[in-house]
């Protein structure tokens, strides 16, 4: 029923170098500092989410319509416009435009619904590359990895590995560490494919049904310095990424960035409205199971999400699990109860890979639930039976005792025995829960003898 | 049926019960004594460099005085011809760009960003592919927030333009800051009045 690498074995393996593990975890719990610090320059920040969250809600509550009128307005300002219900037809579409224009030279900008919808692989495979243009992105190209954060695509790595990785790919100094030093390699090397390239794709942060136009956020100034030199620019947008109006990028661009690493804005929040004189611009609308999960009321409520990763910045499984672990191209709380809308069976171990502490719905810039819905997934996927039998039987076994007061306190009676005098029976490799954690001492009696004897 | 009626039947289909627009009060929005000490201080920490000038002219005298011999573009005071030519020319002609300078058209003090349109840059790529980047802005064009930002620009106007907060960086290995990714390794803010 499971998949060969499920989240807990992932993890596993991640965890067994401590102290990277613990390096990881502080250092996404330092950018979480970030944004707590960020937020709290703003007195009006929790109404300002509220904003977010309500001006999202009406826009998927009128969705068609909107989609329907940027689509009229984009092509006012001589933007095409693509339509891909799927991975596969989003694959196709820019397929189709590299190779009618017969191009070599293609970047991309981070965009994670290509990852989403494996582009990078398709075009591979069909003969045509994409360099990666986003410094974390090119990295973990060289590596042959995927991106294991969604705003921090090589978190997972050390700048020893990164140091490794750019010496075999850019002749770098060996051993040489300095991130300063590797960035300015990366500059040099990525410099020449800017200049070069014929065909940009980038994502989309947001798009304006009001103007027709679209913005991309970045830091690096990647996205704008590959568009404005390629002949065509090709932007892949989930349908979800529609906001009403022009103003509204005024309270989105300021929970963006702040929520994300801290900082006030990015530096570049670039709107494309129309092509330059000569490029062609297109956009790819996709759905790839939107329109699915806009249907599911418990939901829905995901589509509302930015992609900033504040929630999994602030994840305590996500900090000690590593991105990868996740087997999906957005990790975290937010890809937890986004997968299972994709596929089902392949993701049935995410919404079970959280302790359901609640931090994730707490930082949301759009008030996602994402707590909530991760626990109502695991309802679906037992129903639908897409989890383990041992899970199952265990699940089953503790309803039981739950329901039947007397079972329950003999067998508390019976484990704290167990625990005391023949401890081996439960500290062994057969008892999961034994696993990296020492069973608690047990008490000498249970909660209910105890205040007994308090009443009387 | 094509993927659009598909994709547009599927929504309409799916979507729930219409829920109206919140209405954003800018009372409530975060005020500041002094607006370009705000501004300022805000460039400062996202890596950029301010510089004030009582007028345009002290401006032009201090670029006139700077060293000649890098290739620099400076728009400020560039003729329709120029600009025109200019904005023709493609990104390998302008790597060598040295610094360029530009007008911004308005400056955001809660998070120090400066809008540039297309008319602003003349050329997409400049802003982006020079090495150094010089943003003049008048002071009185300084408004608190994102939100009077969008009431005070139509950002459609034009063709592109963008919030332009800082020089390029990147904190892609190990979450060290470097300045100078892919962009301008520098930004210098001169604000006049």
């Amino acid at each position: 029923m499971e998949n060969l690498k499920n989240h807990a074995t992932a993890a596993e393996e991640f965890i067994k170098d401590e102290p990277r593990t613990d390096w990881h975890d502080e250092t996404l719990w330092f950018v979480r500092q970030k944004r707590d610090l960020a937020a709290h320059t703003l007195p009006e920040w929790e109404e300002l989410r509220e904003w977010g969250s309500q001006i999202k809600n009406h826009t998927l509550s009128n969705l068609d319509e909107y989609l329907e009128n940027f689509e009229t307005n984009a092509q006012a300002n001589g933007i095409k416009i693509h339509w891909a219900k799927d991975a596969e037809e989003h694959n196709q579409i820019i397929h189709k435009i590299i190779t009618d224009n017969k191009f070599e030279k293609i970047v991309k900008s981070k965009s994670m619904l290509t990852e989403e919808c494996h582009l990078n692989e398709f075009l591979i495979q069909k003969g045509i590359a994409v360099v990666d243009t986003d410094l974390g992105e090119r990295i973990v190209q060289f590596r042959n990895e995927a991106p294991s954060h969604i705003v921090l695509p090589a978190i997972h790595l050390k700048k020893q590995d990164v140091s490794e990785t750019f010496h075999k790919h850019l002749n770098t100094e060996k051993g040489n560490n300095d991130p300063q030093y590797l960035t300015e390699a990366a500059r040099q090397h990525l410099r020449n494919h800017f200049v070069e390239s014929e065909l940009a794709i980038t994502g989309v942060n947001f798009a304006v049904a009001e103007t027709g136009g679209f913005v991309v956020c970045t830091n690096e100034g990647n996205a704008d310095m590959g568009v404005n030199t390629a002949k065509i620019h090709i932007a892949c947008m989930g349908m979800e990424k529609i906001i009403p109006k022009a103003e509204h990028l005024a309270v989105f661009l300021r929970l963006l960035t702040r929520s994300a690493t801290g900082q006030p804005i990015t530096t570049y929040s670039s709107h494309f409205n129309k092509p330059r004189p000569g490029q062609e611009m297109h956009i790819v609308i996709v759905d790839n199971g939107r329109s699915r999960q806009l249907g599911r009321a418990d939901f829905r409520n995901s589509l509302k999400c930015i992609r900033c990763a504040a929630c999994f910045n602030t994840c305590p499984v996500y900090r000690r699990s590593g991105g990868h672990s996740y087997h999906t191209a957005v990790a975290g709380p937010i890809g937890s109860i986004l997968s299972p809308n994709l596929d089902m069976r392949a993701n049935a171990d995410l919404p079970f890979a959280s302790t359901l502490c609640g931090s994730c719905s707490n930082v949301c810039p759009v008030k996602i639930d994402i707590h909530e819905q991760l626990w109502k997934w695991r309802q679906v996927l037992v129903n639908e039976g897409y989890v383990t039998t041992t899970k199952k039987i265990g699940m089953g076994g503790m309803a039981m005792v739950f329901a039947h007061p007397r079972l329950y306190r003999l067998l508390g009676s019976i484990g704290r025995k167990t625990i005391k005098w023949f401890p081996f029976f439960v500290n062994n490799k057969l008892n999961p829960w034994y696993k990296q954690r020492d069973m608690p001492e047990a008490p000498k009696e249970s909660f209910r003898d105890w205040f007994k004897k308090q009443q009387k | 049926m094509s993927s659009r009626a598909e994709i547009l039947a599927k929504v309409k289909q799916n979507k729930p019960t219409l829920v109206p627009l919140p209405n954003i009060d800018f009372n409530d929005l975060i005020t500041y004594p002094d607006l370009i000490t705000q501004f300022i201080s805000v460039v400062e920490k996202i890596g950029g460099a301010v510089f004030l000038y009582p007028t345009e002219e002290d401006l032009a005298k201090n670029i006139s005085l700077e060293p000649n011999e890098t290739y620099n573009i400076n728009t400020l005071n560039m003729s329709e011809a120029e600009k025109l030519s200019l904005s023709k020319v493609h990104s390998l002609d302008l790597e060598r760009v040295h610094t360029a300078y530009f007008r911004g058209k308005l400056g955001v003090a809660e998070n120090g960003s400066i809008w540039l349109d297309e008319e602003a840059m003349v050329n997409r790529v400049l802003p982006i592919i020079c090495e150094h980047l010089v943003l003049v802005l008048d002071k009185n064009l300084i408004v608190p927030t994102m939100h009077h930002a969008y009431q005070n620009i139509d950002v459609s106007k034009t063709g592109y333009g963008t919030f332009l907060a800082g020089p390029s960086k990147t904190a892609d290995i190990e979450q060290s800051l470097v300045i100078g990714a892919h962009g301008p390794r520098s930004l210098k803010v001169c604000l006049i009045g």
